[in-house]
Parts: C-alpha cells; sequence; structure tokens
C-alpha cells in the first residue's frame, strides 16, 4: 500500500544526513539572481569538494540583513558563510564578528595561487581590508547605471545621451508614459530599506548638492538640496511611474523592466547582465545603457558603489570548509563555469576581477555595457561622495553602525511621502529629527 | 442537526426569495473561497501565464512548478511534521493529566488555573522574542527542531488543557465515584476513565493543536534559519514578490498549505469546539 | 502496564484494588503543565523586564549602561508611537467588527435549508486554515498587484484606472486580508450558537406575527450573545498579535501605516537592533494586552460557568 510507505519515506529523509560522514555547512545569501546561480552551482562544488555538504538560506534583502546582524553579533553561529555588503565589512570587522581572510590564504597556497587575489579590482580589495587584514571575498560588485528601453525610445522620436542629467530623465519619462498601454516612463526603487529606496535616493541627494551629514555631524536633511532632491524624485515616479511604486525594489523593477513595461530604469550595473539574458529577459534586444544621471549639484556621488561579498562570521567551528567554498565561489574558474552553465558570458557576476574585463569572451557578449560598468565602479569614489565635504565615508550609506537603523527609518518615512501619506516637508522633518537623535544618541554629536 | 421551521407556506414569493438568499449565500462562499482557487489554478501555469494580464483562465496545466518546488519543500515539510507532532505529544503528555485533575477534583483554585492558562495566550510572542533568542543561543536551542518543539509546546499547551477540562469535565461523575467506592486509584481512574471516554474530544484537540504549530510564522521565522526551518519559513523565502516566480510561488504555497486543509474539512464540526476553547458546543 | 488498561467503559465492571505504588495526588498532575508554562513564559518575560532598564544595542557590542526608566521615557513621548497604538487598536477593531458582520450574516444564510449546505460549509474553513505568511503573499502578488493583479484587471475591465491597494490603502489592504483569514471563524462559531437556538421560540414570534427584524433582534441576538462574546475574546488575543501578514505584505509600511505592536517590536529589535527599547516596549504591550484580557477573561469564564450549569 502506497500510503504506508510515506512515513518510511520521511524516515529515510531524516536519516539521509546522518549517513555520511561529511561537513556540512550553512551559507546565508541573498536572493539575487546571481546568488541563486551560486546555490544551483552547488553540485559543481562537489564534485571537487564530495566531503562538504552545502545548505543555503536564501532571503530577501532586508531580511538577510537582519538574520545575518543578529545572529553574528549574540555569537549564535548558525551560518558558516554569511554574505555581507561592503557597509559592514568594515564596520563587523573592527567589532570582531569577522574571520580575517589573510591568515587562511597563507594557510593554504595552493589556494591562494589558483585563486589570484591581486586579480580583485584594487578599490574594491581596499574596501574590504581593515588594518591590512582582508575580511571577504568580493562575489560581485556594481555600481548604478542608467538602463533604457530602445524600441520605446525610438517610438517617441528620443535619443538617450550617454551622461544624461536628471532633467532630461524627466522629460524622456513624460513623453514616454503611456499607462493604459501598461508602459510606464521610469521605474524607481520606492521599497522601503536602507538598501533598498534609500540608496537610490542618496545618490539622488548627493548629485542635487546634498549630504546626510556635515563635519559636525548635525543631520543636513532640512536644506534645500534633500527638498529639491526628494520633490524631484516623487513628482518624477507618481506621475511617470508605475502604480505601486513604494512596493518595488530592485526584484520587482527588474521585472517590469525585463517585460517591457518601463521606459528606463536607473539602478544597479548588475541588472545589465540580467536584462541581456534571453531566459528572464523579454527586451535583450531593445535594453540600452547609459551612465547615471546626473543633478544640478555635483556629479559626484550619483552612482553608488556596491559589492556583496562572503565573509567566515568569528563563531563558525568550520573554517576551513567554509573557506574552501568561498573561495570556489569568488575564484576565476567560477565565472568560467558561471559562462559555461549559462551559455552567455554576459551572466557572469561583473565587477570583481580585472580579467573579466579583459577577457575577449566577456568583451563580447558584454560590450555594450562592460566599459560603463568597470569605469562607474572604478569612477565611484567612497572616500569623497558629496560636494561640500562629510566626516563619514560611503556614497549611498554612511559608515556608521547605527546607519542601518536609521536608514530603514528614513527609508519608511520617504516611502510614506511617495505614496502621499506624508507630506514632503513632514517627510523631511521627520528624517532630520531621526538622523540627529542617532548621531547624538551614538556619541558623534558633541 | 437543521433547524427548519415546519410551518411553509410555499408560496412564489417564497420561493424567489430562497433562490436568491441560497445564491446569496454560494456568491459570498465563493468569492471566500477564490484566493485559494485562484493560488492552486496559478501553479499549474507556466511563469508568463501567471504573470499575465488580462489573466489567463483556461490553459493546459503543467507540473514543472511541483517539481521545481520540491527539493527545498521536502525538508521543509518534515520539519513542519515533527515540529508540529513532537510539540503535539508533549503537549498532551504534560496537559492530559492537568485537564484530568481540574475537571475531576474541582478544587476552588480550578478556574484560577484554567484562567492563568489561558492568559498566558496574551502574552504576545514579539515581547518576549529577544530574551527568547538569547536564552536559545546559550542552551544550543537556536535552529533546533527541539527548540521549535519547546515553543511549540508552550502555545498550545493552554489549549490542551482548556479542551481536554471541557470534555472530561461532561464524564458523568457517577462513573467516577463507582470505580472510587472499588478502590480505584487514580492513576486507575486516569488510564480506565477519563482517557478512553474522552477519545473523540483527544482527536479532536490533537488537530487542532497540530494545525496551529504547522501554521506558526513568528517564533519559526526568528529562531530557525536552516537546519530546523519548517514549512513558514520556506514560504518566507518568497517573500519578495519576484515576478517572474508566481507560479512556482503558488505551488510552493499549495504544498503548504494543502494538508491542513484536507484535516481541516474532515474534521470542520470539531474544530469549531475547539476554536472557541469548548465554550461553544 | 497497569492492569487498567483494559478497563471496559462501563460501571458494572471495576478494577481490582490497587496495588501500593507512587501515590498520585490532583496536584501532582496539574503541576508538570503549571511548571513548564511558568518556565517557557515568566522567564523570559522577566527577562524582558531585566533588558527594558538598560541600553542594549547589539551592534555596539561595547557597552550596555543601566538607564532606568529612559528606554520607557523615550518610547511614551515619541508621539508617532501613539499612531502605532492606534493601528493595533484600529487593526483589531476593524477585523473584528468586520469578521462578526459577514460571518454573521454567512451564519444566518447557512442556517438555512438549502442543496449543497454541508459542503459549502465544510469549504468555508478554508481561508481560516491558511497561513498567513500565504495569505500575504496570495493577496499581495496575484491580488492586489496595481500591474499585474487581479483586483487591478477587474478596475481596467470596467475602465477604471487599477488601484494601488498596499500603496495607497495599506491599512484597509490588511484589514481585508486577516477579515479573508477569521470570517470562517466567526461565521461557524455562530452558527453553532444559532443552532442550538430551540425551534419553538421562532415559531411562537412567527405566529404573534413579528418582523424578521423584531424576529432577529429579540430572539437571535440575545440567544447569540455567548457565541459572540467567544469569538470576541478569541479574535482579540489573535489580532492583537497579528504579524505575519504585515511582514508578508506591507512590511509596516508606507511610512508606518501599517505597523502594529508587535511589528513595531519586531523592527526595534531585529532591525534596529535596539534590544533595551524593544524590550521596554514589549513590557508596555503586555501590559497593554494583560488588562484588555483580564476584562475579556472575566466574560467568558462567566460564559463557561453558565455553560456548567449543572
Amino acid at each position: 500500500m502506497p500510503r504506508s510507505r510515506f512515513p518510511l519515506v520521511l524516515l529515510t529523509l531524516a536519516l539521509g544526513g546522518a549517513a555520511q560522514a561529511a561537513t556540512t555547512i550553512t551559507i546565508a545569501t541573498v536572493n539575487n539572481p546571481d546568488m541563486v546561480t551560486m546555490q544551483k552551482l552547488t553540485p559543481e562544488f562537489n564534485k571537487k569538494y564530495p566531503d562538504i555538504n552545502v545548505k543555503w538560506v536564501v532571503l530577501p534583502e532586508n531580511e538577510l540583513r537582519q538574520k545575518i546582524t543578529l545572529d553574528v553579533a549574540s555569537g549564535a553561529g548558525s551560518f558558516d558563510i554569511a554574505t555581507v555588503g561592503v557597509y559592514e565589512v568594515p564596520i563587523w570587522a573592527k567589532n570582531g564578528w569577522l574571520d580575517p581572510l589573510t591568515p587562511l590564504f597563507q594557510k593554504n597556497p595552493s589556494i591562494a595561487a589558483s585563486y589570484k587575489l591581486n586579480d580583485i579590482l584594487p578599490s574594491v580589495r581596499g574596501a574590504l581590508t581593515v588594518n591590512g587584514q582582508l575580511y571577504a571575498v568580493p562575489f560581485y560588485a556594481e555600481s548604478s547605471m542608467t538602463f533604457y528601453n530602445k524600441d520605446l525610445f525610438k517610438k517617441a522620436g528620443l535619443t538617450m545621451p550617454q551622461n544624461p542629467t536628471w532633467q532630461q530623465i524627466q522629460t524622456f519619462a513624460s513623453k514616454i508614459h503611456n499607462p493604459s498601454q501598461g508602459v510606464y516612463g521610469i521605474c524607481l526603487r520606492g521599497l522601503p530599506g536602507w538598501g533598498e529606496n534609500m540608496a537610490f535616493i542618496t545618490t539622488m541627494v548627493n548629485t542635487f548638492g546634498g549630504r546626510w551629514y556635515d563635519q559636525n555631524w548635525r543631520a543636513q536633511l532640512n536644506t534645500p538640496a534633500w527638498k529639491n532632491a526628494l520633490t524631484f524624485y516623487v513628482n518624477t515616479l507618481k506621475k511617470y511611474g508605475p502604480p505601486g511604486a513604494t512596493s518595488n525594489g530592485f526584484t520587482e523593477n527588474l521585472t517590469l523592466m525585463s517585460q517591457g513595461k518601463c521606459g528606463m530604469w536607473v539602478d544597479a550595473t548588475v541588472a545589465a547582465g540580467f536584462l541581456s539574458d534571453p531566459s528572464s529577459s523579454k527586451i535583450v534586444n531593445s535594453v540600452g545603457f547609459a551612465n547615471a544621471p546626473v543633478g544640478p549639484g555635483t556629479p559626484r556621488g550619483s552612482n553608488w558603489f556596491w559589492s556583496w561579498n562572503l565573509a567566515i562570521p568569528k563563531s563558525t567551528k568550520k573554517e576551513d570548509a567554509a573557506f574552501k567554498f568561498l573561495t570556489w565561489a569568488t575564484s576565476p574558474e567560477y565565472i568560467n563555469l558561471v559562462a559555461k552553465t549559462k551559455g552567455t558570458w554576459a551572466a557572469v557576476p561583473p565587477g570583481t576581477r580585472t580579467s573579466t574585463y579583459t577577457n575577449p569572451n566577456y568583451k563580447k557578449a558584454a560590450g555594450a555595457f562592460s566599459n560603463i560598468v568597470l569605469s562607474s565602479i572604478n569612477r565611484a569614489d567612497v572616500t569623497r561622495p558629496t560636494k561640500d565635504p562629510v566626516p563619514y565615508t560611503g556614497i549611498q550609506y554612511v559608515s556608521i553602525p547605527q546607519f542601518q537603523a536609521l536608514g530603514t527609518r528614513v527609508g519608511q518615512i520617504m516611502a510614506g511621502a511617495l505614496s502621499g501619506q506624508t507630506s514632503i516637508d513632514q517627510a523631511l522633518k521627520q528624517g532630520q529629527d531621526e538622523a540627529n537623535r542617532v548621531a547624538r544618541e551614538a556619541g558623534y554629536q558633541k | 442537526m437543521t433547524t427548519v421551521p415546519a410551518s411553509r407556506t410555499v408560496s412564489d414569493r417564497h420561493r424567489w426569495r430562497n433562490i436568491l438568499l441560497t445564491l446569496l449565500t454560494y456568491l459570498i462562499a465563493l468569492a471566500f473561497l477564490f484566493p485559494l482557487v485562484w493560488m492552486i489554478l496559478n501553479a499549474f501555469k507556466t511563469e508568463a501565464q501567471a504573470f499575465a494580464t488580462p489573466p489567463v483562465f483556461f490553459f493546459t496545466p503543467i507540473l514543472d512548478n511541483f517539481q521545481r518546488a520540491l527539493p527545498t519543500y521536502l525538508p521543509a515539510l518534515r520539519n513542519s511534521l515533527i515540529a508540529a507532532l513532537g510539540s503535539t505529544l508533549l503537549a498532551f503528555i504534560l496537559g492530559l493529566p492537568a485537564a484530568f485533575a481540574l475537571a475531576v477534583y474541582p478544587t476552588r483554585r480550578a478556574q484560577g488555573v484554567l484562567t492563568w492558562m489561558l492568559s498566558t495566550k496574551f502574552m504576545p510572542a514579539v515581547g518576549v522574542i529577544v530574551p527568547l533568542f538569547l536564552l536559545f543561543r546559550n542552551l544550543g536551542l537556536l535552529d533546533t527542531l527541539p527548540g521549535l518543539i519547546l515553543m511549540y509546546t508552550t502555545m498550545n499547551l493552554p489549549l490542551v488543557v482548556w479542551m481536554m477540562h471541557s470534555y472530561m469535565s461532561e464524564i458523568p461523575f457517577a462513573i467516577y465515584e463507582a470505580a472510587k467506592v472499588d478502590g480505584a486509584s487514580v492513576a486507575q481512574e486516569f488510564f480506565g476513565i477519563a482517557l478512553p471516554l474522552s477519545m473523540p474530544g483527544i482527536a479532536a484537540t490533537a488537530l487542532l493543536a497540530l494545525i496551529f504549530a504547522w501554521n506558526e510564522v513568528f517564533f519559526a521565522l526568528n529562531l530557525t534559519s536552516a537546519d530546523a526551518a519548517p514549512l513558514s519559513v520556506f514560504i518566507g523565502e518568497f517573500k519578495t514578490s519576484q515576478g517572474l516566480f508566481w507560479a512556482q510561488l503558488s505551488a510552493a504555497a499549495t504544498l503548504t498549505v494543502l494538508p491542513v486543509l484536507v484535516f481541516g474539512w474532515i474534521a470542520q464540526r470539531q474544530l469549531v469546539r475547539g476554536l472557541s476553547f469548548g465554550a461553544v458546543k | 502496564m497497569t492492569t487498567a488498561q483494559s478497563l471496559p467503559t462501563t460501571t458494572t465492571r471495576v478494577p481490582p484494588a490497587p496495588k501500593r505504588g507512587i501515590r498520585l495526588t490532583p496536584a501532582a498532575l496539574i503541576w508538570p503543565a503549571m511548571l513548564y508554562l511558568i518556565l517557557t513564559t515568566q522567564v523570559p518575560f522577566f527577562m524582558t523586564v531585566y533588558y527594558s532598564f538598560f541600553r542594549y544595542n547589539l551592534v555596539d557590542p561595547t557597552s550596555r549602561p543601566f538607564i532606568g526608566l529612559e528606554n520607557y521615557q523615550n518610547l511614551l513621548t515619541d508621539p508617532q508611537n501613539l499612531r502605532i497604538l492606534l493601528n493595533t487598536v484600529v487593526l483589531a477593531g476593524g477585523t473584528l467588527i468586520l469578521t462578526l458582520i459577514i460571518g454573521g450574516a454567512l451564519a444566518l444564510l447557512l442556517n438555512r435549508n438549502f442543496l449543497g449546505r454541508a459542503l459549502l460549509r465544510t469549504l468555508l474553513i478554508s481561508s481560516f486554515l491558511v497561513m498567513p505568511i500565504v495569505t500575504a503573499v496570495i493577496w499581495k502578488n496575484m491580488l492586489l498587484s496595481p500591474t499585474s493583479g487581479l483586483f487591478a484587471w477587474v478596475s481596467q475591465s470596467f475602465g477604471q484606472a487599477p488601484v494601488d491597494w498596499l500603496g495607497q490603502h495599506p491599512m484597509l489592504s490588511v484589514i481585508m486580508m486577516i477579515t479573508w483569514e477569521w470570517t470562517p471563524f466567526a461565521a461557524l462559531i455562530l452558527l453553532t450558537g444559532l443552532q442550538s437556538l430551540p425551534d419553538d421560540q421562532i415559531e411562537a414570534a412567527r405566529l404573534d406575527g413579528a418582523s424578521p427584524w423584531q424576529e432577529f433582534q429579540h430572539i437571535v441576538l440575545p440567544h447569540w450573545m455567548q457565541a459572540i462574546q467567544v469569538v470576541v475574546l478569541m479574535e482579540t488575543i489573535a489580532l492583537l498579535q497579528v504579524y505575519g501578514e504585515i511582514y508578508g505584505s506591507t512590511s509596516g509600511g508606507p511610512g508606518i501605516a501599517t505597523t502594529n505592536l508587535p511589528y513595531f517590536i519586531y523592527q526595534k529589535a531585529f532591525a534596529e537592533y535596539n534590544i533595551g527599547l524593544a524590550s521596554a516596549a514589549g513590557v508596555l504591550t503586555v501590559i497593554f494586552t494583560n488588562i484588555l484580557a483580564v476584562y475579556l477573561l472575566r466574560l467568558i469564564s462567566r460564559t463557561t460557568a453558565s455553560n456548567r450549569g449543572g
């Protein structure tokens, strides 16, 4: 009887894990398409290291951050590899939450030889190094840029310049916007979160001439630059954006754009590969690329810098197995593997290795955007992100531990302004109070 | 038991009114069922069909989404089953004797005990989640099934005591009296009389406890990550509306909801009594 | 293994006299359950009270100073928190009223004799059994999404612009979801209450020529009171703790439009790592819920007592 077999099946499932004497490592990562690919390639890793089992925890960005931070900060040790952003690496390294990788590379010369640390872009490596010790390796790095739909531009009789201004972008959006046909002028992030809408809004504020704090850690959200930037953002998105923008983060906008529903989209450069991938994008032949738009204030800080990296939390007991996976998943060999399994070089994790950008295959496949990506990453200067000097580093974030909480709070407030729940003035006042409170409580303001 | 007023003058107007009321009943019921039906339909579509506007109502069903969801679904299913069954069992081991004592030897404090137990349900889980997280970390219970079973037992124990107390109070007192006269011990009363006579109640209560543990979200999300992650966490991983994966999401959700639905349909009458903690029979 | 296991369930045959062994007293039967609940609920609660007096943030592992009542002061003086309290009450109250009205109507409709009644009754419980997170993802994506959701398509078919439900009417959207989940519960409890109504009362009223409304007002409603109280109590317990539906759909936004107390504490603790403040908010929530609970519990212990009036 088949019914009586069911518990048996469960039993074998339960015992299956105990049958092999292997190390099992748990990896926490974001549900971005690149990481999902990494998860799918686990069998390839097992060909090389059959004695290491890999368990995955794949979550949306906001949830992932919360889970990892809580876990690492409390030393719970649920994860052997954590996916951490460039914002966290220096802070966590200073807190003593991460294992330095430099000694591990010295301990495993054969891995170090094939891994070629010097191949990783210097700017990216620098951002992950604290006191001469490397604390994480980059899985992919990104800046931000403008994507547009050539068909829709042609229909409206428009051409996109290589270096557009925000004013031009708004004009284009108004000409393309046609909601009755399901076409929206521009798609931008509205989903609350310091790594979602605030990453984008902060680059806009930068290029409109604003900043989060002045040199004395006084909050600057009550300045005209913030008001102009936010008014421009809310108006553009309300008039020429898709409905329900407050629920749209990177993933949602990627879907809308790849379905051909957006005229333009300003977001992470990593999307260029996805939009060029026939298996997920309907606009492979009509997607165009340009630099991130510049506002009236300064070109500085108009495009962000971000990398997702793999790091080993201090609390792990399986350092060696973790190190093997992390060096495999960020190796030149892995990049070749993705190109082979995906059938296109355009889909490889970008922004990390010089060898990727000198590879003729990559140039051929990603030629349309690879130069913009590389120059954007090189141009993004985390140490001088704004028009006026600031006491922090980071383009689309402020490099203090409290920024996660602050950015998330202000992100919620900005989403409220976008959906019309609060006025722009009110939102900025709330944000200003919030930013000042954080700087005061953390002891930055004297 | 249905109650139909006996004297019915079947006039035409009456009949029409009846037909209209029946139609209205069907309409409201269908409106409540529709989101689930839609979810199940989407599970059998391609991603493009699931995402299409205007929506696709007629299509060739495919099973790909289920196949794709299965590898991650099975471990989560295993965890959900173990956590639900384990916590229900533990809640019964602790709760049955207590319910028996409260029902058969009522003291003045019995009502107080019952009320206090119910009041623990008023403790918002989120109010104690932080110390729980830290306690679990220190005891090595984070992301383990025993940890989950521990919390689900806390959640279901008051329910078991209340429900079983209500069932055991219905056993005629004379039966216990007679046994006492013959010198039966407490254990004999419990195993010989109370347990066999309240079997239907045990089944209904167990079912309810299983469903509550199965659907629990908060503890699961915050106290597990991989090894012990039950189905609620598995669905949570689909949270961001990755429009490209609606069909897969629907398949995963269908797999998650279906076992509970079938149970609920079978035992719907007992559920009502359980849901009201035995106050409505 | 006791001999009592093979006992028949009648009083005629009697178990043999007990052998001397462990004496089980009623108190010994109750204590394991009591002890378990005390350990798993009271210990964490007192830890929460303890943490609430400290400035304790996980991202700052260096210091954890004692600050007395400062966390409470911050909570009670921030005007935004009044809105969160209000959200909690609106969400629970709004859903409660809606489920009572729709559930009551359904109960009255299902109490008639018609074809397929048993089937409908059985199917009706479905939405109550759905996991909150599943509810949230189904509604957020497949129904409410303004670009590809079903509701958007319906309004477009009628030539209307699609409504951005979660952006423009976030609270209403969340209340709709939770009403969808809880209406079957209310309907079934109220239906059970209705079915214990003696026929002859209705008959007598009809013979006296009472209108349907009078019938409802003077006979059905008073009889329903107990069932309504049960619905109110049980739903209040559940609705004050709504979390999964918000987590899966709006994440408390836009702004703080759908942030209720549980979600607020979750954000403080798990997104801002502010353990001290979250603990203080937790303590206040427990106090607030318990005040409400004491009042409602009095109701239900009255009803169960009258129920068992024997």
